[in-house]
């Protein structure tokens, strides 16, 4: 076995230098009842060449799609990935390392992660940010217990149009305790409507998305100044953080939490994982937060260094006081998306972003000319809702034999929304896919 | 050899991202665009973007010396007790990096989706028979996150039976996650003292368990890397009082192929398939933490499941008791296919031998070190040994001091001061694929350090001296947090 480096008589010596018969006699001081008997009933071991014949075999049925022509997001988006994310991410040095806990030895590491924490801020508008979390749906999760712990109340309000898949982990996570769930319902725009909330100051948190599920950009600034003269934190999550290249900051729109998913910075979509849960917050939640943090000091010399910090919030200091369970998060991915950031600069992302609005917004005018209606008004960043047009209900399988992806649809989310979809398009539909698809719809 | 320093080579310098950039440089190839403007309104719009500007070259400069800052498992011994820092099979990597899996997306209809489905049943099975557990999800993305979805089928499974429960037990030597974990379901914690053996004991578990305790977190082996011998009387005993046993399947790496958990007792386990499955670790995540169950509990497991029919797969989300959604997707699907690969290559023979060799090299460490270093439990122990800085302390020298004087010989230090039971404690576990030439060695070092405490204990105090950065000031660190550039 390629992977085990003992020699036949490197074990000899070794159990003779312990004082062991056999490799079994480690064993020996087990209960005999809790040994297994038998081996283990596993398929034969294979080469490395018969892996990747088989794994290549699997890999083909796993997606058989033009990957040009899926038009579906909803939480994973297409995105260019420059090879240099790729190339810096498998350097061994970041790639086999464990969580930096000896910084004199893992400054890259930290960083690394200390410069993600500075982009992410800059990007949301916040003040600080942690080193990850798991994905978008458990981020929006831990800034929902993060606001009960702030405030001491019990109800959340959360919109109806927070990506569902979301929405169910939020659920999950409160499951347990008596924390109770409010919906807000969607406007007509697509936009959350926040009339129910008869008296804001009973919750702990007001949670939006935006863009929201339908693609709909919320209004963000109405919605902070109504949090602004209550007790309720305001959190905004967001599943295609590409969106703020173009648009105004949470942060600037008076949100206190902002989290959400990163993928769509550097990481391939992998099936749904692993992505990047985004975690940032003001200044005064600090000692809130959960997750790790990465922060500046120096050496005995007196040369700058990183740390992970604060750790008297975290699980192993403060046991079942600390802010959260988590450990393991999702660092590869943050390195990545800080990579990719890099890469792109303010210049890249504010141009990057505009070219996904422009071209999502070119096959929304081409549907609507073609007949569809288009559910919500409002502005949209990279998704949007259709309704087929009556007599065309096959349409979305007719493509799909075609090897079109039509986007998502939303009957199984949304029991009103029957034949409705949810279409996305970024930078990677050219403008020839998106004419090529508006003559497949049309003929 | 082994009293030689690491040597340095050229290791530069390097600003921070905003330190380097400038307006008027890209390291990005912007897609070409032949559609143009549309209007958006300008309330919606950001002013400005403060992100710093670089060149391809930039860029790849930069992170290539922060990379050379790090050390790293492929660099070198790694003995991180409880993390498991086991070689990561390079072609593992290869093949999640297939575009058939890399470019899947999550919402697509499943008979779209056979191949990535498959591989998740099937490593679904094969980790049933690994553990002896007979229903797995993979959804959870960490350990932290399969013990979370451990204790939420603990709260459901009792909330069905109309049974309040709000206690859990967790011995003195389990990891710190499990406490926080249990109270994220509103348990509270209720420690349970290990034996003078350093394991646990039925009848402090009988004197404990009432119906009011949803049950036990157990990790074994545990975090002193003794087995837990009497695993089956405590389940016993936990059991006739309807309650049920996690085990926190952290240390599942010594005894693959040995021990089945579900055949001793344990009701829910999780794995961390970054530890025991070689995934690699990425300076801290992403891994995956699938939650295990017995059948009983099967229908409370994350939806939505995985099924079987002739030769399809197909997802199934109607399970009334399910605790419902940990993660917005399927968990870490790139981790999964690594670990998929792996047990492919290892199969049988090859999962036992690396348990075996796991065991032999930490016994084998654990004998040459014994003369040198004070041994709180001196028995056979399993994947790894515990050390504590007891005869140190009159020197002068702790843990700490050892821990940062071995980075100045290339080893990386093992856990310290974990389990917190042991004051001072150095945690190591070697692993299986460390051959007898890097334990001869890393044994020399220690023994090397040994000597310094008595000959020049400065020289462990100022260490490390030969790393990028000689001691951190972590108090001020945390006094004055500076988290974010300016």
């Amino acid at each position: 076995m390629r992977y085990l480096p003992h020699t036949r008589e490197d074990i000899d010596s070794m159990l003779e230098s312990i004082g062991k018969d056999s490799l079994n006699d480690l064993f020996s001081s087990l209960p005999p009842d809790c040994l297994l008997q038998e081996d283990l009933n596993l398929p034969p071991s294979m080469t490395e060449w018969e892996l990747t014949d088989h794994m290549q075999h699997l890999a083909q049925s796993a997606n058989q799609f033009n990957p040009k022509m899926m038009f579906i997001g909803a939480g994973s988006y297409r995105h260019y990935i420059p090879e240099t994310v790729r190339f810096l991410l498998s350097r061994s040095e970041f790639y086999t390392a464990y969580t930096p806990y000896q910084p004199e030895i893992s400054q890259g590491t930290l960083q690394g992660i200390f410069e993600y924490q500075t982009l992410v801020c800059r990007l949301l508008g916040l003040d600080i940010a942690n080193a990850s979390v798991y994905d978008g749906a458990s981020a929006l999760a831990e800034a929902v217990l993060m606001a009960i712990r702030i405030t001491k109340k019990k109800k959340v309000a959360l919109s109806d149009a927070i990506n569902p898949l979301y929405r169910q982990v939020v659920s999950t996570y409160l499951s347990p305790t008596e924390y109770e769930i409010v919906n807000l319902p969607y406007l007509s725009n697509g936009r959350t409507d926040l009339s129910v909330l008869s008296d804001p100051d009973e919750y702990a948190a007001i949670a939006v998305q935006s863009p929201n599920f339908f693609g709909v950009i919320e209004d963000l600034e109405q919605i902070g100044s109504i949090t602004k003269e209550h007790k309720p934190l305001f959190i905004c999550c967001f599943s295609e953080a590409l969106a703020y290249g173009l648009l105004k900051s949470p942060g600037e729109c008076g949100v206190d939490i902002a989290c959400g998913e990163g993928q769509s910075f550097g990481i391939p979509q992998s099936h749904g994982g692993p992505g990047l849960g985004i975690f940032a917050c003001r200044e005064k939640y600090m000692r809130n937060m959960p997750g790790r943090l990465v922060g500046q000091t120096v050496d005995l010399d007196g040369n700058r260094g990183f740390v992970l910090t604060l750790a008297t919030r975290e699980q192993h200091i403060r046991r079942e006081k600390a802010t959260s369970n988590i450990c393991t998060n999702q660092g590869l991915c943050a390195m990545a998306a800080s990579i990719y950031l890099a890469s792109l600069g303010g210049t890249g992302l504010s141009k990057l972003a505009r070219i996904n609005y422009d071209h999502c917004e070119y096959l929304k005018t081409g549907l609507k000319n073609q007949g569809f209606s288009i559910l919500f008004q409002n502005p949209t960043f990279n998704e949007f809702v259709i309704a087929l047009p009556e007599g065309k209900e096959g349409l979305y399988d007719k493509l799909l034999a075609k090897g079109v992806v039509l986007g998502l649809p939303l009957e199984s989310y949304f029991e009103e929304m029957k034949n409705h979809y949810l279409v996305c398009v970024t930078e990677t539909a050219r403008k020839e896919d998106l004419d090529l698809l508006i003559k497949e719809i049309a003929s | 050899m082994t009293d030689k320093l690491t040597p340095n080579g050229i290791v530069q310098d390097e600003p921070l991202l905003w330190e380097k950039g400038r307006k008027g440089k890209t390291g990005f190839s912007m897609p070409r665009t032949e559609i143009g403007p549309s209007d958006l309104d300008s309330n919606l719009i950001r002013k400005d973007l403060d992100l710093p500007d670089l060149s391809e070259v930039d860029v790849i400069r930069h992170y290539t010396r922060l990379s050379q800052w790090n050390f790293a498992l492929d660099a070198g011994s790694y003995p991180l007790g409880s993390c498991t820092m086991k070689y990561n099979p390079k072609i593992n990597d290869k093949l999640a990096g297939l575009a058939g899996f890399t470019e899947s997306h999550p919402l697509l209809r499943s008979n779209q989706t056979q191949g990535i489905l498959r591989i998740m049943y099937e490593l679904e099975q094969l980790l049933c028979e690994i553990t002896g557990m007979e229903a797995v999800s993979l959804q959870p993305a960490a350990g932290a996150h399969g013990e979370l979805a451990g204790m939420l089928i603990f709260s459901a499974y009792h909330r069905n039976k109309n049974s309040k429960r709000n206690k859990i037990l967790i011995p003195d030597t389990a990891h710190g996650t499990n406490p926080a974990s249990a109270a994220l379901c509103g348990f509270k914690s209720v420690p349970i003292r290990s034996g003078d053996d350093g394991i646990l004991h039925p009848e402090q578990v009988r004197e404990l368990m009432d119906e009011e305790t949803a049950g036990i977190m157990i990790t074994n082996p545990n975090t002193l890397g003794l087995f837990e011998e009497n695993i089956e009387e405590i389940a016993r005993i936990v059991h006739e009082k309807d309650g049920l046993v996690y085990a926190d399947g952290a240390n599942m790496n010594a005894i693959m192929g040995i021990v089945k958990p579900g055949q001793i007792g344990v009701d829910v386990m999780h794995l961390n398939l970054h530890k025991t499955f070689s995934t690699p670790h990425g300076g801290g995540g992403p891994g995956a933490g699938p939650v295990c169950v017995k059948s009983q509990l099967e229908p409370f497991l994350p939806v939505p499941r995985i099924r079987k029919d002739d030769d399809t797969y197909s997802l199934e989300s109607d399970y009334s008791l399910s605790i419902g959604k940990l993660h917005a997707f399927f968990g870490n699907v790139g981790v999964l296919i690594r670990a998929y690969a792996y047990i492919m290559t290892m199969s049988s023979e090859g999962l036992k031998k690396a348990s075996q060799l796991a065991v032999l090299n930490a016994n084998y460490i654990k004998a040459g070190l014994q003369e040198t270093y004070y041994l709180p439990f001196d028995k056979t122990c399993m994947h790894e040994c515990v050390f504590s800085d007891k005869d140190l302390k009159e020197k002068g020298i702790t843990t700490l001091d050892v821990a940062k004087r071995l980075m100045d010989y290339g080893v990386h230090p093992p856990t310290i001061y974990f389990p917190l039971i042991v004051n001072g404690a150095l945690m190591i576990e070697p692993t299986e694929t460390e051959s007898k030439e890097d334990l001869d060695r890393m044994i020399a070092v220690f023994k090397k350090i040994a000597e310094e405490e008595s000959a020049d204990p400065e020289l462990l105090h100022s260490a490390p001296r030969n790393c990028k950065r000689k001691r951190l000031d972590e108090v001020t660190a945390a006094r004055k947090p500076c988290l974010t550039g300016c």
